[in-house]
């Protein structure tokens, strides 16, 4: 239970686009995560998955079943919204009984169920308080709490966390990752913080104007990510990107020029890249070095983030590429200063000029 | 506790001395309540004058009454008069009868002597007391207690039809996009524009073509689709969230379940504010009423006062007092309701 099928879904409202052309088969049990910028349509498909608004076009099954035509309350999902939407007229366990009720369960079943999820969730004690009376992570809990009584097919869970402080949303994201274990239901996540897609998603897809970018594990998205927009949306800081120009074939690669003449080896399938084709290549931050003067780029400092573990470092090359290096430990640099870094071959990532990657490891 | 009141009515900005602006905030606001309540108070005390202090040139601001006296050999109470006697001390009197401009007193305690005194002279003795006939006598005489009957059956099936119906328009108006939404909403704001006297004679027509003619239906029914409570509950259920009409459909709850159970208790602030303008302009209706209504046994209070007021002759102490009585109601319900106007708490299920 709990498989979710999207076919070439598409959303207008009005003349405008939303989604095109939507592809995706969410496993039983897994945790998937839609991770975009504000805009993209990330949560425009949860509404769509959960039956609240219906698609232009495309057909959406649950366990194999088409469910395009069947209304929300029919589907057998659960959903925790952004702003919690608790009834604010209700105690905790009116907000939680009001779904079983209406699926006209009988009384000890709907005790029993919100006794089980309150000691889950140790909201026991807050039962009989209004949502007013809540802070806003017991809010969260109950709004967890209610999704959970009712026993879905699969979560659906619109940016549940963007209204906790920075602290609690670290331990409420603890508190989800070990609810999916222990429920093992599908749960579907919709969220912007790439920290929390990474930490909880067993698959992220990463959308774009209403497209899907790339699909897959997060360590693969941040490994291999498929195009320019991936790489530079997953991964903190975001990736270096510098243009340049393929001169020839090397060993497993081709040598790019890039940084005013300097010329950089980089992997790529054979054929993939003609000299004189621009190229972009892509280096995380985490990957450059400090090494000795004449070794590396010259870079000129900026900025510096001593952040104690590891020191951020924003920099210009000689010609004005920006360049922004996190180095391990404690660096004593200061703004002016002219450091050389390195990055390695294998760590360099290299996209052709429609974006799309054609080399890395 | 008069040095606290005295406090409060006398605060001043910083405390010391008296700065312009709290001269005239003091004016303006002790202005505002005589303004406000002068009126009120005024009626509740004319309300217990008798006919003849209603008359009396200066008028007064309390309610008098005449002192009398048995006195023996006189079968019924006489009036007693202050009197400034010719060697210049005064003494209270019985006056037993007027001749002319002379009239003959007597003292109580000593009931054989009868004085003469010229009317000049004497100035009815009177303490504040109160005419409560002018309230127990409607009760006898006027059918006080069938139009009250009408009148609250009026208002409180108006004040509930106005209540559901009203709601319903405005969650349809302000939860659910169709076509023609803004247009159907303009046509309601527009309504608003038309004062009852432009469609009081077509209104007459349907009413008393559909049969309404002299029943209290006749006065619910085209009174209780109000635009002002369309607009009003539907400006108010726009500040609900649709997350929660989302959420409540996740929750398997049928439209009107959503309606009944969610949207319903969210806007009760609103409700309550409708429900209290409700009942007051039922209550208070005056023009519609008597048209549609020209029998006896189906007046509403407001209707009912109306028969105190004769072509030749308007009994001004039984209106002053029945006003006060049909006034209770409303001041009750404003009393009871006017917390809920205060209260909202449609926002703090979020964020």
């Amino acid at each position: 239970m709990g498989q979710i099928t999207l076919s070439g879904i598409s959303k207008n409202f009005g003349a405008v686009q939303v989604l095109e052309g939507i592809d995706l088969d969410i496993r039983k049990g897994e945790l998937v995560v839609f991770v975009g910028p504000s805009g993209c349509g990330k949560s425009t498909l949860l509404r769509l998955i959960a039956g609240l608004d219906k698609p232009t076009g495309g057909t959406i099954a649950i366990d194999g079943r088409d469910v395009t035509p069947v209304p929300a309350a029919d589907r057998g999902l659960a959903m925790v919204f952004q702003s919690y939407a608790l009834y604010p007229h209700m105690s905790v366990r009116q907000n939680m009984a009001f779904g079983l009720e209406n699926a006209h369960l009988p009384r000890p079943e709907i005790d029993a169920r919100i006794a089980e999820a309150s000691r889950m969730l140790e909201i026991a004690k807050l039962l009989d308080r209004r949502p007013g009376q809540l802070s806003g992570g017991q809010r969260q809990r109950v709004a967890i709490g209610r999704a959970i009584v009712r026993n879905p097919t699969a979560f659906l869970l619109d940016e549940p966390l963007s209204n906790l402080d920075a602290e609690l949303r670290v331990s409420m994201r603890a508190e989800l990752a070990a609810l999916h274990q222990r429920l093992g239901t599908t749960m579907v996540y919709v969220t912007h913080d790439q920290v929390e897609a990474m930490t909880l998603a067993d698959r992220i897809v990463v959308l774009r104007a209403g497209r899907i970018e790339q699909v897959d594990t997060p360590l693969a998205l941040f490994n291999a990510p498929a195009n320019v927009f991936v790489a530079g949306f997953i991964g903190a800081p975001n990736m270096n990107f510098i243009q340049g120009v393929v001169r020839g074939p090397v060993e497993g690669g081709v040598a790019v020029t890039a940084f005013d003449g300097r010329v950089v080896p980089v992997d790529a399938a054979a054929g993939a890249l003609a000299p004189g084709d621009a190229v972009t290549l892509g280096v995380r931050p985490h990957h450059l070095r400090r090494v000795g003067p004449d070794e590396g780029l010259p870079v000129t400092v900026h900025l510096v983030e001593a952040l104690g573990a590891e020191t951020v470092v924003h920099g210009r090359t000689a010609e004005g590429q920006r360049i922004l290096a996190v180095l391990a430990g404690q660096e004593p640099l200061a703004s002016g200063d002219v450091i050389a870094l390195a990055f390695e071959r294998r760590q360099t990532h290299a996209f052709d000029k429609d974006g799309l990657r054609v080399a890395g490891n | 506790m008069t040095g606290t009141v005295g406090q409060f009515l006398l605060r001043r900005r910083g405390g010391r001395g008296w700065h312009w602006t709290d001269v005239f905030t003091w004016v303006w606001l002790v202005g505002g309540l005589v303004l406000m309540f002068g009126p009120a108070l005024w009626l509740v005390g004319s309300s217990f004058k008798s006919p003849a202090q209603l008359a009396e040139f200066p008028p007064t601001l309390l309610p008098y009454v005449s002192r009398t006296a048995v006195v023996p050999g006189h079968d019924k109470p006489l009036p007693l008069f202050v009197v400034k006697m010719e060697n210049g001390e005064t003494r209270e009197l019985a006056e037993i009868r007027r001749i002319g401009i002379v009239a003959q007193m007597v003292d109580p305690a000593k009931p054989g002597e009868i004085v003469r005194v010229n009317i000049q002279n004497r100035t009815p003795a009177r303490e504040i007391g109160l005419a409560t006939g002018n309230y127990t006598e409607p009760f006898v005489h006027f059918d006080f207690l069938r139009y009250l009957q009408n009148s609250v059956f009026v208002t409180v099936v108006a004040t509930l039809i106005t209540l559901v119906t009203n709601s319903m328009a405005a969650f349809a108006l302000s939860k659910y996009q169709f076509r023609g939404r803004s247009t159907v909403m303009l046509l309601i704001l527009a309504t608003l524009m038309v004062p009852l006297s432009v469609i009081l004679v077509p209104l007459y027509s349907i009413i008393s073509t559909v049969g309404l003619f002299n029943s209290l239906w006749g006065v619910i029914l085209p009174t209780v689709a109000t635009p002002t409570g369309v607009f009003m509950l539907r400006q108010y259920m726009l500040t609900i969230p649709d997350e929660l009409l989302d959420a409540a459909r996740m929750d398997k709850a049928s439209e009107w379940q959503i309606y009944w159970r969610i949207i319903l208790p969210l806007t009760a602030p609103a409700l309550a504010v409708l429900a209290i303008f409700s009942v007051v302009w039922r209550w208070n209706d005056f023009l519609w009423p008597l048209i549609v209504l020209s029998r006896k046994e189906v007046y509403t209070l407001q209707v009912g006062l109306n028969t105190y007021a004769g072509e030749l002759n308007v009994q001004w102490h039984y209106i002053l007092a029945m006003t006060v009585v049909t006034m209770i109601p409303v001041v009750l319900v404003f009393v009871f309701l006017q917390r809920f106007i205060t209260t909202g708490i449609a926002g703090s299920g979020l964020k």
